[in-house]
């Protein structure tokens, strides 16, 4: 088993209470560490519900005129899976990623309101447990977008439909509680000197990410709440047939669900830019033009949601207006790629699996922009709108964005949350079977849309070549599966016969590895005053001069400007 | 060998094919078809130059014995560089995008082997305001009303002024060729969306609002297609299909359809007396 060098420094926790280890502790915790675990496990155990459906879709799809599942289930199951991957996966992971580690790195005991913390998570699981319960009754069955007419009671008379409308209520309560949270601890609680310009750029993503949340997330709560009176209690926002009108659903959907975008990647932009610079021993290349163009894509987020709608009746100059917002988008998303590159370049770059899920993330998420652009073109978006174009499109900017920078977050913050290592060999094949499953499954959904196959039908007719690719992408989606399945077996085997990480096994340079793996309750004894943007590159270096170069393990070492904060 | 062999001639276009959205049945599907490749040989170009980028970062800075990185932060005049390189390929695409848009939104004139687009009156068979139509005027214009889980298909020819006895067809639309066909997209229930991807794109039908797109074929033949919005459980049975045939072809399609429905709809209504009288006489009961 792979050896790491001593780390330096070495912290000792004296002030730390013990943490209890019964059960009921899990239920009372105000911790964002423990809060954050019970995110990330939660999320995950969506995951692979969400899943699951995925490939109960795909094995429909794997041969012409399947009758392995009914039209009607069929419809729940990519309902279930589009809902479950943005709703209960996506966005939760990045808050429960961010509970564990946004206190850890602005240098804060805890978040600002702890207790408001647990709130969001215990909302955020009511609304799981909700929505799934539908399985025993209704499952809703109009598309995570629940186009009315459609949605309506009318036309989706089941209760499924309703537990849509509640999970959307409270895992967006839920996201918009910790959203505040966010906000409110970086804005408060930083370390002493850790000016905006010092702040680590995960950080500048969750802000960024809270932002959009706090502004998007009431107008899908209106909606939804529109729909929800339509379907009960006889109002008719949304109906034709009484002066209500079915684009206003649309307008209202895609203002939340075109944010929502950026809401699930930008923290995975986040946490590429935190571990880039780490494997290639460089400081991030345009540190402000990374921040600011996230933020620009945020307030260009804003403006584009009608992109989702050049189909509908809309007019000339709506179209005209968002087709220009979405061109410029793609700008700042560029910048990005480009400066992640740059990074790169001249580093000295270490091909361990955090590295490896990045730069596997990079030439995904650069064919997910490619593809945007074709869709921003709106002629084209015209033809491939609504057919697997699109369906390959999202999964590139989704799961080859934004799952695939949880996975690296998984293989480079698993050390700090567990203080084991996971093993290298067992996340490289877990990488290079799901880059190359991902690549299997999705590659081929362009050609799929541009010869004709629409998204959500059940069942195809055997002409051209649409068995063939559809069974080249049912192949593929299994290999990926069983990636993700080498990655849980790497994460439960690690647990208990991971090597020990010890504080700082990468040598990182924020403030989260200024502290013992896992870290105390009360993260840290001594809070460094911040000098940089890479804090723990100034500490390694004051310690190193300090003790000459020899570290010393177990000893309580107090750097430079360490100022005694009260616990 | 100084000349391409016959099998590779024809892969050349069937390999184009397969990375180009569907066209040849109308103009405006085509000019999509072109608009999509001028975009896609730009995305090629964009997408093999940052790839191999990538790819030779990782090779070339992979950590060696005695590597040292370099301690760079940013480069201002490179990064202002790449912002401005990146928005002038954009806008190059968008001014593109509104070049090609009237060859694609906008109707062209029926050729002159087309039908014979005036009614008994001499008046244009149709003419709207609040859409496009040919130069010229003239168009044939359906109406197409998406319903679960079939189209309906009404043609012009209404013997009353409120639309009644138009004749109409489902699932298969019938047109003349070398016509400019408009189609008025409306919804009687759900959201769905008309889509013949040869014929152009896609157009939602959304109950209380008015969708337009047209089409011009020359080549008889039948074009296929579905509806491409989830519309409920049938949606994949939701076929849509346009046969083209030649203008006299589709005036005898289009008459005995009308007659087809007259006798359908006196039939009904024979039967309806029928029931009508039977109830009176205490046959059958009263519903």
């Amino acid at each position: 088993m792979a050896t790491y060098a001593a780390p330096v420094p070495q912290i000792v926790t004296s002030r730390a209470e013990p943490q209890s280890r019964r059960w009921t502790s899990w239920i009372t915790t105000t911790d964002h560490k423990r809060i954050g675990i019970m995110y990330m496990v939660t999320t995950f155990v969506f995951f692979l519900l969400g899943g699951t459906e995925a490939l109960m879709i795909r094995l429909q799809l794997g041969l012409p005129e399947n009758t392995l599942v009914s039209p009607q289930i069929y419809n729940q199951l990519f309902t279930m899976h589009g809902t479950t991957m943005v709703f209960l996966f996506v966005v939760p992971m990045m808050a429960g990623l961010a509970n564990y580690f946004l206190p850890l790195m602005i240098g804060a005991r805890d978040m600002a309101y702890p207790r408001l913390n647990a709130l969001s998570y215990w909302l955020l699981l009511a609304g799981g447990l909700v929505f799934y319960a539908s399985i025993f009754w209704n499952p809703p069955e109009a598309g995570w977008t629940s186009y009315v007419p459609l949605s309506n009671a009318t036309f989706s008379p089941g209760g499924g439909q309703d537990a849509w409308i509640y999970l959307v209520h409270l895992t967006g309560l839920s996201s918009i509680l910790g959203a505040i949270n966010f906000y409110a601890t970086v804005a408060n609680m930083r370390a002493r000197g850790m000016s905006w310009g010092r702040l680590p750029l995960f950080i500048w993503a969750i802000l960024t990410y809270s932002i959009l949340i706090i502004v998007a997330m009431p107008v899908i709560a209106g909606a939804v709440t529109m729909l929800l009176t339509d379907r009960h209690f006889g109002t008719h926002f949304f109906d034709p047939n009484n002066g209500g009108s079915a684009i206003l659903w649309q307008h209202l959907f895609w203002f939340f669900g075109h944010p929502e975008v950026y809401i699930m990647v930008l923290p995975g932009f986040g946490i590429v830019s935190e571990i880039l610079p780490v494997f290639a021993r460089k400081p991030i290349f345009g540190y402000k033009a990374i921040a600011a163009s996230t933020v620009a894509i945020a307030f260009l987020g804003f403006l584009t949601w009608a992109h989702h709608m050049f189909t509908a009746p809309i007019p000339l100059a709506v179209v005209v207006f968002v087709a220009m917002s979405s061109f410029l988008i793609a700008v700042p998303t560029g910048v990005k790629i480009f400066n992640w590159i740059a990074t790169l370049w001249e580093g000295t770059v270490e091909f361990k699996t955090p590295l490896l899920y990045c730069a596997g993330f990079i030439s995904l998420f650069l064919i997910g922009g490619i593809s945007g652009v074709f869709l921003a073109v709106f002629p084209v978006d015209w033809q491939v709108n609504e057919t697997y174009f699109v369906v390959a499109h999202i999964h590139f900017v989704l799961m080859g964005g934004a799952v695939f920078t949880i996975f690296a977050a998984i293989y480079y913050w698993f050390p700090k949350m567990s203080g084991r290592m996971l093993s290298e060999s067992l996340g490289k094949l877990s990488f290079w079977l799901m880059f190359v499953g991902f690549l299997g499954t999705f590659l081929i959904q362009h050609v799929l849309g541009l010869d004709g196959m629409p998204r959500r039908i059940y069942e195809y007719p055997n002409i051209g070549n649409w068995a063939l690719y559809n069974l080249i992408s049912t192949v593929g989606s299994f290999v990926l599966a069983a990636g993700i399945l080498v990655t849980i077996v790497n994460v439960v085997r690690s647990l208990k016969h991971g090597a020990i990480a010890g504080p700082d096994p990468w040598k990182a340079n924020t403030l989260e590895w200024f502290t013992t793996s896992p870290p105390p309750a009360n993260n840290f004894d001594v809070i460094p005053v911040v000098r940089s943007a890479e804090p723990m590159k100034d500490i390694r270096r004051e310690i190193e001069r300090r003790t000459s170069g020899v570290p010393a393990p177990g000893v309580a070492t107090v750097p430079a400007g360490a100022t005694q904060v009260g616990v | 060998m100084n000349r391409i062999p016959p099998a590779l001639g024809h892969l050349i276009p069937t390999t184009l094919a397969f990375f180009t959205p569907q066209s040849g049945g109308s103009p405006n599907a085509n000019s999509i078809d072109s608009l999509y490749k001028v975009v896609l040989y730009v995305a090629l170009v964009i997408f093999v130059l940052v790839e191999a980028a990538l790819a030779y970062a990782l090779w070339r800075f992979r950590a060696r014995k005695g590597a040292v990185a370099a301690q760079i932060r940013g480069n201002t005049r490179l990064e202002i560089g790449w912002t401005l390189g990146a928005a002038v390929i954009l806008l190059a695409l968008a001014i593109l995008t509104f070049v090609k848009l009237g060859s694609i939104q906008d109707p062209v004139n029926s050729g002159p082997e087309g039908a014979n687009l005036t009614s008994d009156s001499g008046a244009p068979l149709y003419a709207s305001a609040d859409r496009k139509l040919p130069p010229n005027g003239k168009s044939l214009e359906i109406k197409v009303v998406g319903r679960q889980f079939v189209w309906e298909y009404v043609y012009p020819g209404a013997n009353e002024p409120d639309g009644l006895g138009a004749p109409y067809s489902y699932e298969q639309m019938v047109v003349p060729t070398d016509t400019t066909v408009t189609l008025d997209i409306v919804s009687a229930d759900v959201v769905h969306s008309w889509w013949i991807p040869q014929l152009g794109g896609k157009f939602q039908a959304v109950p209380g609002y008015h969708n337009y797109t047209w089409f011009k074929i020359e080549k008889p033949g039948v074009y296929r297609g579905q509806c491409a919005l989830i519309c409920g459980r049938g949606h994949a049975r939701m076929i849509a299909s346009v046969k083209a045939v030649p203008p006299a072809q589709f005036e005898a399609w289009l008459a005995n359809q009308k007659q087809l429905i007259a006798e359908a709809n006196a039939a009904a209504q024979a039967s309806r007396a029928k029931l009508k009288g039977q109830i009176g006489a205490g046959q059958v009961e009263n519903p």
